[in-house]
């Protein structure tokens, strides 16, 4: 039987030593006879990963997944999820003698007292804010590069649900410090619980243990939910996301030798597997730099959370803060009949990002109804491909986005040293009309990017204006360069009646012409002039 | 790590005037894809070997510095630089002394040929007719069965997680009688106040001795805003002549929108501003909603002044503070 030598470099070993490459052979040998991994590994080398900066986005998201879970497992060393009361003998002089909960009186210990604790502490905070933000922008290149399309339409779903999981994920986490800011967002989830029909006020009451805030429970409840359930489904969502991608293999942009059935790029090894493990490198880089010098969310400053006391100018993280922005634009409606009632908070909490996600969710089926599209799809489009989408993805980016700003009404009205009833009534408005506006313009853009077709950032050929003795005017067009957008047309038209000895006059001055609006905008006063100049010699 | 320039405007695959193939079958020597992007790899992999080594020594620098007590910033911007490194290294490794490429895969129909979808037809139906069709109905009673068990688990799970509200959002600690006191637990006199002053007081007895003893649900349900707006009685609204005695205005501090604590009282407009949503409350007309997204007025508490001049209070709020709910 053929040996399993992975190691052609044993031929530089005349001697019959053993070498390190024959033990790495003998290692690869064994594993290989029990479970007989050779071919399957081979092609897993062979995975071709297209070479775009936009197939980034999601290994962002990957790695500060991964960032996540070693910087979490270290926080559950020092974390203690009780809500029972106890008083502080920390480090942290000002708060000394104060009575705080276990969980909150853990977590300023464990980032003032407990050596490298802080860093990690701030670390998992930003690996969170940018593992949401990576899935968010990687949502966004699917989107409108229409990745989503058969068949890759479950593997979209997987994604929204990863993003969904993701949210929930993050603000349990925020949450479980117990200080004053996270204490009043768990307050106002136990509101939006209760909006929910029929079962809302129930379930708050069960899952809190009682009226809010509760017997206690929602710390060691949402601590379990935190470093267990959310994350264990997270990684199994993350391992189904990524065997769907190698199942399916990846899309490209179309371009030269690419097509339906082939990619083209680099090969998993060994120069994916190195440039994206170097990529991982970076992203914990990055994650340590903020950890180590943007401050985020110092507990110890805002104090322990106590139920009638409240922050000043306090957003939530920011994948948050579209709910919260619907939260305070929402006008002050609420549906009674009876003691049934459909509370205020329900729209913006509950009902919006019902709605929402489920249209994130069946996105790829409506398109594809619409579209009457039931082919399969490899070769993505760029977003001027497909305006209408690009249009509607634009808009929803904007609506998003209104509501996050809109988290903001009392800092901005701050800052902006206006009155915040003209904030509030701004966002009120605006949110619904700028993403029309904005999805129009995309849609324009668009049409235009197309019709440009590969003459997009090309120069167009301008027009010279010159005059002739008897003063008749003509016009021509300048002299044809190699970043024209007619270049590969051919020779610019024919000037009208222009003698030859004219026409290479005013050829050779508009090229000057042209170099001079290149090089200084100073010299363009005097063209006109110039052009006369020519004219009368 | 992917590089830009090899994205889908550049003509480097038909420029190699080699056709892509896929990666089997290859001669190294001749294919031009094999060649290095590294114009000088000895160079390249000697400026590779820099970065991971000087990482390598900020990694010991970390050790010292925990080991004297481990600044945050000097670990982290040490770890950061080091990663940072390792980070530029592996990728010019990857991208500069790796087969410059570009490779090809070829890709198959994602659907299942037509002769394994037969083969699995077969095996399906062929061998497993009886147990499809014939024997349905054990398969819907199994089914049945295992949604009850689902059912089931929805009471350990879910329902017996707390109490169920019955009457728990229809009052608060606050019973008639009850003293006013400070969140230090100090009874509050009716001079105590000046006029434009504001404070946040509940029921005596919440208030306990020792903050690790007091009931945080009482805490958060009794706790009202208490407001001298005036030296003179003030009627908000019709049915409520005698709540505001002496001046003093008694209003859940509770948000009527999401739950917040009201903590911003303006003097001069007579209004309460909640924090959280910026909801705004008009404290002499009932605490009535002007602006924002808050629906309801806050909850008045009837106030009282008792012979000895401390206040107190006439009842427990006539209706549920806080945000609306299923049930209200």
């Amino acid at each position: 039987m053929a040996k399993l030598d992975v190691t052609k470099l044993r031929d530089q070993n005349p001697k019959g030593k053993k070498t390190v490459n024959d033990q790495i052979a003998n290692t690869a040998e064994w594993f290989d006879d029990r479970l007989g991994l050779a071919k399957g590994t081979r092609i897993f080398f062979n995975k071709i990963f297209p070479d775009h900066w936009s197939f980034m986005l999601g290994e962002i998201a990957l790695y500060s997944f991964v960032v996540l879970l070693v910087t979490g497992i270290f926080l559950t060393l020092y974390y203690v999820p009780s809500a029972s009361l106890m008083i502080y003998h920390g480090s942290y002089a000002p708060l000394r003698g104060t009575v705080v909960s276990a969980a909150y009186n853990s977590t300023v210990n464990l980032s003032l007292h407990v050596r490298f604790g802080l860093l990690v502490r701030q670390m998992h905070h930003w690996a969170a804010d940018i593992f949401l933000g990576a899935i968010a922008v990687h949502m966004c290149r699917v989107f409108f590069t229409g990745a989503f399309r058969k068949p890759r339409e479950l593997n979209w779903i997987v994604g929204v649900t990863l993003l969904i999981l993701g949210i929930v994920e993050g603000f349990l986490g925020y949450s479980l410090p117990d200080d004053l800011i996270s204490g009043t967002g768990l307050r106002i989830m136990f509101s939006v619980t209760e909006s929910i029909p029929i079962v809302g006020t129930h379930l708050a009451f069960w899952i809190f243990g009682g009226n809010y805030p509760g017997d206690g429970s929602i710390i060691p409840r949402m601590f379990i939910a935190h470093v267990l359930l959310i994350p264990a489904l997270l990684a199994a969502l993350i391992g189904v996301h990524l065997a769907l991608l190698v199942k399916q293999k990846h899309t490209q942009f179309p371009g030269p030798g690419k097509t339906e059935k082939n990619v083209v790029g680099t090969p998993m090894w060994p120069g994916f597997m190195f440039k994206t493990q170097g990529f991982m490198f970076l992203v914990v880089g990055v994650i340590a730099l903020l950890g180590a010098f943007a401050q985020i969310n110092p507990i110890w400053q805002y104090g322990q959370y106590l139920p009638y006391k409240v922050s000043y100018a306090v957003q939530p993280d920011w994948y948050m803060g579209w709910l919260d922005g619907a939260l305070r634009i929402m006008p002050s409606w609420e549906f009674q009949y009876h003691s049934f009632i459909i509370p205020n908070q329900f729209f913006p909490s509950v009902l919006l990002p019902g709605i929402a996600f489920n249209i994130f969710i069946i996105w790829p089926f409506i398109e594809a109804k619409i579209k009457k599209d039931k082919t399969e799809h490899h070769l993505l489009e760029r977003p001027r491909d497909n305006p209408v989408r690009t249009a509607i993805g634009a808009g929803a980016l904007t609506f998003f986005f209104m509501l996050f700003a809109a988290s903001a009404t009392d800092v901005l009205a701050n800052y902006l040293t206006i009155s915040l009833n003209i904030v509030l009534w701004f966002f009120r408005i605006a949110t619904y009309i700028i993403p029309f506006i904005v999805a129009a313009i995309a849609y324009r853009v668009c049409i235009e990017l197309q019709r440009a077709g590969d003459a997009a950032g090309k120069r167009k050929r301008f027009n010279v204006v010159w005059r002739s003795d008897t003063g008749e005017y003509f016009t021509e067009k300048s002299p044809a360069r190699s970043d024209d957008v007619d270049y590969l047309d051919g020779e610019p038209e024919e000037s009208l009646e222009l003698t030859p000895e004219v026409s290479k006059m005013v050829n050779e001055k508009a090229d000057l012409i042209a170099s001079d609006r290149n090089g200084s905008q100073e010299s363009t006063d005097s063209n006109p002039e110039d052009l006369q100049q020519i004219s009368r010699d | 790590m992917s590089d830009s320039d090899n994205d889908l405007t550049s003509d480097n695959i038909s420029g190699n005037s080699v056709s892509p193939v896929t990666i089997r079958n290859l001669n190294i020597e001749d294919d031009p894809r094999f060649e290095l992007l590294a114009k000088n790899p000895k160079r390249t992999e000697i400026l590779i070997a820099i970065s991971f080594a000087i990482a390598a020594v900020l990694f010991v620098a970390m050790m010292v510095d925990y080991v004297k007590g481990a600044n945050t910033q000097v670990e982290g911007g040490l770890m950061a630089a080091a990663f940072c490194l390792l980070g530029i290294g592996m990728v010019a490794w990857g991208k500069y002394l790796m087969p410059k490429g570009p490779f090809e895969e070829s890709r198959h129909r994602t659907s299942s040929t037509d002769e394994d979808k037969k083969e699995f037809v077969d095996a399906f139906i062929g061998r497993g007719k009886i147990a499809v069709s014939r024997r349905s109905f054990l398969g819907k009673i199994l089914g049945a069965a295992m949604g009850l068990f689902g059912l089931f688990l929805l009471g350990p799970t879910l329902r017996s997680l707390g109490p169920n509200p019955n009457n728990a959002l229809n009052h608060t600690a606050w019973k008639k009688g009850s003293r006013v006191v400070t969140t230090d637990g100090k009874l509050v006199h009716v001079n105590d106040l000046d006029v434009g002053a504001f404070m946040t007081v509940f029921p005596e007895g919440v208030i306990k001795k020792s903050e690790l003893e007091e009931n945080q649900q009482d805490l958060y349900n009794s706790q009202t805003l208490l407001i001298r707006a005036s030296v003179d009685n003030i009627v908000t609204e019709k049915g409520r002549e005698t709540w505001g005695p002496q001046g003093y205005l008694a209003y859940s501090k509770v948000c009527t929108h999401a739950g917040c604590p009201i903590s911003l009282y303006q003097q001069e407009t007579q209004q309460l501003l909640c924090p959280c949503h910026q909801s705004l409350f008009n404290v002499l007309d009932g605490a009535m909603p002007i602006f924002g997204p808050a629906p309801r007025p806050l909850p008045q508490l009837p106030l009282a002044v008792d012979p000895q001049g401390y206040l107190i209070a006439q009842a427990d709020y006539n209706e549920p503070i806080g945000p609306g709910y299923w049930g209200f």
